[in-house]
């Protein structure tokens, strides 16, 4: 027992930064809490507003910082406390999902879901689904590697 | 066609129509033209039109520059120029009666770095965005020096630089951000892609925000890479592609190749949208469908 104890605790973590809306996502994370539904730690949450707050340099930001992946989350269509935040954040998102694809970021490391304040099961699901993929797919070598660079790049101009 | 925009130019600052024409000028340097501001008759002897005249004047619209504010102006504009003045209309940054547009009916300028001189301009000379014009008349002008041209009929996002979109596209993940890596890996953060920009007008911009620092300020591959796709993203559904960023950008990173697939994304995603062509419909990113596309949501 003790054993595998020890083993759990060397087994590689992604951090999955989730961004997600105060008024429905943050929720829904919040009832699974508080049923007692467990989920997978890998993730962070981070509350904003509204998913209309979401500007692409937070997921640019994210990954900066060491993310292996993103979850970006918020009211479904119609339920945005703001009326039409989300619809605005999704066109935004089409066009944002689409350019990092074209950059070269590894679309299979940002995620975007509708979850209400009610869905607690379905925050659960999407949680476990992102984080069993990226641990499969492991540490995000090709983003990490250019933060290796800027470090690089302060210690040669520190000098 | 030089005598007739020289004449109206006369004509529009000594009846008072105009306090400034802003038009083109000879350069210093043979086969290059510079910016021109004629303030009174004489100068407009100098103004000048050809296929060297590269520069998107539009610029000096904007609320980076005060002229406007000495009340009503004269621009020299080519087709494409004309479509950023609308894109400034749209987002009530101009007014149409605030300017006077001297449309130029143009066949092609200059690529990048090319000395041209004489009339006729090969395909391979020319910048990309001639490759696929499809307003070689403009669209809206006050007065038209030349011939008019009749552009061909086009199909959508085909050619020229979409081409050469469709090709990054091609590749796979992995190659593509190896091919952009290796791009912005040499950009300077010099910012000339943005100051040249008529379309990047914030009083402030994000790269100027240290409370978080949003883009980081030294010229390494991340912060090189969040600088590039931010402004890029910045410009979706509003650049024009005057291609002035790409012209400008002393690292030659292929700007146009950005700012064209993100063109594309918001032509095929929102319902055919191309920036420049209308000045009183909604930009696409301050409106929305209710059924607009959300396969990749779970
Ligand atoms: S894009 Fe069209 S209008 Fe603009 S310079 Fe080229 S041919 Fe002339
Ligand atoms: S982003 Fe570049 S091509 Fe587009 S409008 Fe601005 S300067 Fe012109
Ligand atoms: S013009 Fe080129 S080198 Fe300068 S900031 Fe823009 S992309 Fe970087
Ligand atoms: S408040 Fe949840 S998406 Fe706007």
């Amino acid at each position: 027992m003790s054993e595998e104890k020890t083993e759990k605790k060397e087994e590689w973590k992604p951090r999955l930064v989730a961004y997600v809306c105060n008024w429905c996502t943050y929720g829904g994370a919040d009832l699974a809490g508080t049923s007692r539904l467990t989920y997978d730690t890998s993730v962070r949450a981070i509350k904003l507003p509204c998913t209309g707050r979401i500007d692409p340099l937070f997921i640019i930001k994210a990954f900066e910082r060491g993310a292996d992946g993103v979850l970006i989350s918020g009211c479904h269509p119609g339920d945005c406390h703001y009326n039409t935040g989300n619809y605005h954040a999704r066109r935004r998102w089409t066009t944002f999902r689409s350019l990092l694809d074209f950059s070269g970021i590894d679309m299979r490391r940002l995620h975007f879901s509708w979850i209400s304040a009610a869905e607690a099961g379905k925050w659960v699901e999407v949680i476990n689904e992102v984080s069993t993929n990226l641990k499969e797919l492991g540490p995000y070598k090709e983003f990490k590697a250019i933060t290796e660079k800027k470090e690089e790049y302060d210690r040669v101009f520190a000098q | 066609m030089i005598e007739s925009l020289r004449s109206k130019s006369k004509e529009l600052l000594e009846n008072g129509t105009v306090s400034l024409v802003i038009g083109y000028a000879e350069g210093s340097k043979k086969g290059k033209t510079k910016p021109f501001f004629a303030y009174s008759s004489e100068d407009c002897d100098k103004l000048t039109f050809s296929p060297q005249c590269v520069n998107n004047l539009t610029i000096y619209l904007t609320r980076k520059f005060t002229f406007m504010k000495k009340g009503k102006v004269a621009i020299v504009a080519k087709g494409c120029d004309v479509k950023t003045i609308n894109v400034l209309i749209q987002e009530n940054q101009l007014k149409r009666d605030d300017v006077i547009i001297l449309g130029m009916s143009c066949d092609g300028v200059v690529g990048k770095d090319i000395v041209h001189d004489g009339e006729q301009l090969p395909d391979e000379n020319k910048s990309i965005k001639c490759l696929t014009c499809d307003v070689k008349t403009p669209i809206d002008y006050d007065h038209l020096f030349g011939e008019e041209i009749k552009s061909e009929a086009l199909e959508p996002m085909t050619g020229g630089i979409y081409d050469a979109v469709k090709e990054v596209k091609a590749m796979s993940w992995s190659d593509r951000w190896k091919y952009w890596m290796d791009h912005f890996e040499r950009c300077i953060k010099c910012y000339a892609c943005k100051k040249v920009c008529p379309l990047c007008y914030c009083d402030v911009c994000i790269t100027e925000k240290s409370r978080p620092q949003w883009i980081e300020t030294s010229a390494h591959a991340r912060g090189n890479y969040a600088w590039n796709i931010k402004r890029a993203m910045d410009l979706a559904g509003r650049c024009t592609f005057c291609g002035e960023c790409d012209r400008s950008c002393p690292a030659e990173i292929p700007l146009n190749i950005i700012n064209q697939e993100l063109a594309m994304t918001v032509y095929d995603s929102f319902e055919n949208y191309t920036a420049g062509y209308q000045t009183d419909v909604t930009p696409p990113f301050v409106s929305f469908k209710e059924e607009d596309k959300e396969d990749f949501i779970k």
